[in-house]
């Protein structure tokens, strides 16, 4: 083979040469293309008709003054009242879960990208570690927080669950609040060190500071799984049918009040949970909207 | 003088309490499993590992606990899951990220984000209201007795939750594949299809079975869409129409009955903990591999 | 009125750059490229003669790399790109909704600043393109293969290997295995993006060579920024600065007799 001229060969591939575009090629081309499109329709679709479809029922069965009124007792007898605990429930309960793992979350990405970036085998272990209690289901939370409740003899309440979100919600927050950190350039962190700060100095205020709209996006990222989450919660705020007043007292949160209502044998209450599922679908739409919104404004005030 | 040594000190506080916050979040996994396992461990007085889960038996009043039933149909449910949504993902991850014009691509990528955000308790009211009636007219049409709620109704639904979740990945994958290497092929002669077909699929390979992997992990925890719409009847479910009773459902339905027996705690215990074992174990593997593949 | 003026300047055709005299094969007429709203090449008027090696040089961001792609409609890829004028190869345009893209990318070989083998084995990295062209049994594969690996002196490193992953191979090989795989699908043009600038010093001659050796029978048209590797092994130069094509000479000339004031400073080393 190694004979044969330059010449000779080309003139062989040359012989063998078929078209560039045949009909069979063209038409598998079209075929996958045609799939991919159908793909791509049929996700927008479905996210059309389950907003659609939500929107429609709760829309033609909510009323202002569920939003004034608590459940009261027999609330999923249909004896009438509102959801106004379980909306204030969902707040305070997630707003609160979200501050905690803010705190902790925001330590440990602060520890991974200052502290711990010295020891990259310790570091990545770390990562592995967080990347797997990632995945973990919110109803393994809710079933350890409530053997952990047994296990300290303490009664179901608002804080419980306040406790048991924000481990769920913490990985959550971690990873999303890492992924930004990773981003800030060696050589900023490197240069305020050699002025003299501590590296908590550095943390507190370059990282946090030059991070600033990836933790607002992180924050709301995190409340919004922590509003919409049952599981987690299904068996540790016990339920109640009036607002808390206390961190002690028990909680219904919104997505737990629709389980219920809508497994209720009553039309009118089925009904109520429609209009619920719209206030939260409604609630979980204006948080992300927020957040795109925040994550692109702050974006001009970094520093690089 | 001062400032320094209060500032060496702040610094040093401010280092533990770091570290601290880091060691109990990297501690969770490990408390998650020793607390379950714990509180599992009343069950297997009485009965062994392989009794628990190969055995349908399901009699808590009489102290049967087999979860066979229970992990069948989680199995199942997931499955009918993927079979729907990982075509769907693959195709779309394409389009989006190799064919679709750009304003295209917004729309698709928007009502990802969407259906991402919207909470499992609304998904599980929009399968009772629309997918349950209608798999319900679909079963009396082929002659098949079903109310709709049914391992179908549950796949279906969670194929849609899980959609965002594995295609996001896979977009990562395709997008993170150098344009050079799409250059290259094409100046080959290769048209784009023949491109994506034989080089970028086989380069996003690994990525996409991982995508698929932990989709499945994360599709097998789901609980309270599926619970709403799956029927929960303790039986092996034998077509597609019949109820299932998978294991998150078990713990989220059965925590009422916790006063009665004590062995029932127990039990759901159990069950989370083998959730829990299946995703770490899914999840750790896949991490693995991926490093794996990255390296060589 | 100024502003009309200048721009009256800038639209207009420039002459077309030929300093040869031999059969052309690539001809850039009056090309203008926006991304976006940036200019980013400027009424480019080439041509490029059939069997020579000729080299586009300039400051990094002057558009070489771009007008490269042009080439070969790789521009396709990225989105936002307007393209005004024409590139013609022989007398086929590469801009225009008949034209057969495929058809045309297949007369020219490509390779990146770094290696980039396909995610296949060593022997399949070859043997993709020609698979996609034509029909071989796989006597004749085997052979073609073994020969284009033998042309860039890559086949004893590899012979026994020629089942595993063609990352395994080193960045020097890889190159080397990129640049037979280009060969293989038996184009009549090399298109080249500074093809040494990742490799080690000793793959870099080799590749010089190889480069210098096909001159023969191919065209080749390489993208660098390195001086010293033009003055090694450039038929013809063509300097661009800015988007703008600024002189197209024969090597020599250019180098020793630099007829623009840009083009002085470059060489002089006022740019790096």
């Amino acid at each position: 083979m190694e004979q044969r001229s330059l010449a000779d060969v080309r003139a062989l591939v040359k012989r063998h040469e078929k078209p560039a575009r045949t009909g069979r090629k063209l038409g598998e081309e079209i075929f996958f293309r045609s799939l991919m499109n159908i793909a791509s329709v049929l996700i927008v679709g479905v996210m059309g008709v389950i907003l659609i479809s939500i929107f429609y029922k709760g829309i033609s069965t909510f009323s202002w003054s569920m939003l004034a009124e608590d459940m009261g007792s027999g609330f999923y007898l249909n004896r009438g009242g509102g959801i106004k605990n379980a909306i204030v429930g969902s707040l305070y309960l997630s707003l609160s879960a979200t501050l905690l793992a803010l705190v902790v979350g925001l330590a440990c990405a602060l520890c991974m990208n200052v502290y711990m970036v010295k020891f990259p085998k310790l570091l990545n272990a770390a990562r592995f570690l967080l990347d797997l209690i990632w995945g973990v289901p919110s109803i393994i939370y809710g079933a350890f927080g409530f053997s952990l409740m047994v296990f300290l003899g303490v009664k179901t309440s608002l804080l419980a669950g306040i406790i048991t979100v924000a481990l769920f919600i913490l990985p959550i927050m971690i990873r999303a609040i890492d992924e930004v950190m990773k981003t800030v350039p060696a050589g900023l962190s490197e240069s305020v060190l050699s002025m003299g700060s501590t590296r908590s100095e550095l943390s507190y205020k370059v990282y946090v500071r030059q991070c600033f709209p990836g933790i607002v996006t992180a924050v709301l990222l995190a409340f919004g799984r922590a509003v919409g989450d049952a599981a987690s919660v299904l068996y540790v705020t016990g339920e109640s049918s009036k607002t808390p007043t206390s961190l002690l007292d028990n909680a219904t949160t919104l997505p737990v009040a629709i389980y219920n209502q809508i497994n209720s044998p009553y039309a009118a209450t089925q009904d109520k949970a429609y209009a619920s599922a719209f206030v939260l679908t409604l609630i979980i739409l204006i948080i992300s909207l927020l957040s795109r919104y925040i994550s692109k404004r702050y974006q001009k005030y970094r520093i690089y | 003088m001062n400032i320094s040594n209060h500032r060496r000190t702040r610094d040093r506080v401010v280092t533990v309490l770091t570290y601290l916050a880091m060691a109990f979040v990297l501690l969770l996994p490990f408390a998650l499993f020793v607390g379950l396992a714990a509180k599992s461990e009343l069950l297997f007085r009485d009965n062994s590992l392989g009794h628990l889960l190969f055995s349908s038996q399901w009699k808590p009043s009489s102290g049967e606990f087999g979860f066979k039933p229970f992990i069948v149909g989680s199995l199942y449910v997931t499955l009918i899951a993927m079979l729907i949504s990982a075509p769907i993902c693959f195709l779309s991850a394409i389009h989006i990220t190799q064919y679709a014009p750009r304003k295209v691509a917004k729309i698709v990528v928007t009502a990802i984000d969407i259906l991402a955000g919207i909470p499992s308790v609304v998904y599980g009211v929009w399968g009772m209201v629309f997918v349950v009636p209608w798999l319900g007219r679909i079963a009396a049409g082929l002659g098949i007795q079903s109310n709709g709620y049914s391992i179908l109704a549950g796949g279906i639904v969670l194929s849609i939750m899980v959609i965002p979740f594995i295609l996001n990945i896979l977009m990562e994958i395709y997008r993170t594949i150098p344009k050079e290497l799409t250059e290259v092929s094409l100046s080959l002669g290769a048209t784009r299809w023949e491109t994506i077909r034989d080089v970028l699929n086989r380069k996003a390979l690994p990525g996409i079975l991982a995508a698929f992997g932990f989709g499945f992990a994360r599709a097998f925890g789901e609980t309270m869409a599926v619970l709403m719409v799956v029927g929960n009847v303790v039986k092996i479910p034998s077509g597609l129409f019949d109820p299932g009773y998978p294991l998150p459902a078990l713990i989220a339905n059965s925590f009422g009955e916790l006063g009665s027996i004590p062995e029932i705690e127990s039990a759901l215990m159990f069950a989370a903990l083998i959730l829990l074992v299946v995703v770490l174990v899914f999840n750790a593997t896949l991490r693995w591999l991926i490093i794996r593949v990255e390296k060589y | 009125m100024e502003t009309q003026e200048m721009d009256a300047k800038m639209t207009g055709k420039k002459e077309m750059a030929r300093p040869f005299e031999e059969e052309g094969i690539i001809r850039v007429d009056n090309l203008n490229l926006y991304a976006g709203k940036t200019h980013i090449l400027k009424n480019v008027n080439i041509e490029i003669p059939k069997n020579k090696l000729t080299v586009i040089l300039g400051p990094s961001g002057c558009g070489k790399t771009t007008l490269l792609k042009c080439m070969n409609r790789l521009t396709d890829l990225t989105p936002d790109i307007k393209v005004n004028g024409n590139i013609y190869i022989g007398d086929q345009p590469v801009f225009g909704s008949k034209t057969d893209i495929v058809a045309l990318r297949r007369k020219m070989g490509l390779l990146s600043q770094r290696p980039f083998p396909l995610p296949m084995n060593i022997y399949n990295n070859i043997a993709y393109g020609l698979k996609l062209r034509g029909k071989y049994n796989r006597a004749e594969l085997n052979d073609l293969v073994e020969y284009y690996l033998r042309q860039v002196n890559l086949w004893d490193e590899v012979k026994d290997r020629l089942r595993s992953p063609a990352v395994r191979l080193s960045i020097g090989q890889q190159q080397r295995l990129c640049l037979a795989r280009g060969l293989a699908v038996n184009p009549d043009i090399i298109l080249a993006d500074e093809p040494t600038s990742a490799l080690d010093p000793v793959s870099s001659e080799a590749i010089e060579k190889q480069f210098a050796a096909l001159s023969k029978d191919f065209t080749l048209v390489m993208v660098t920024h390195v001086l010293r590797q033009a003055r090694r092994i450039a038929d013809y130069v063509i300097f661009m600065y800015l988007g703008e094509v600024i002189e197209m000479r024969p090597a020599q000339e250019f180098f020793e007799d630099p007829r623009e004031e840009q083009t002085k400073k470059y060489l002089s080393g006022a740019f790096n």
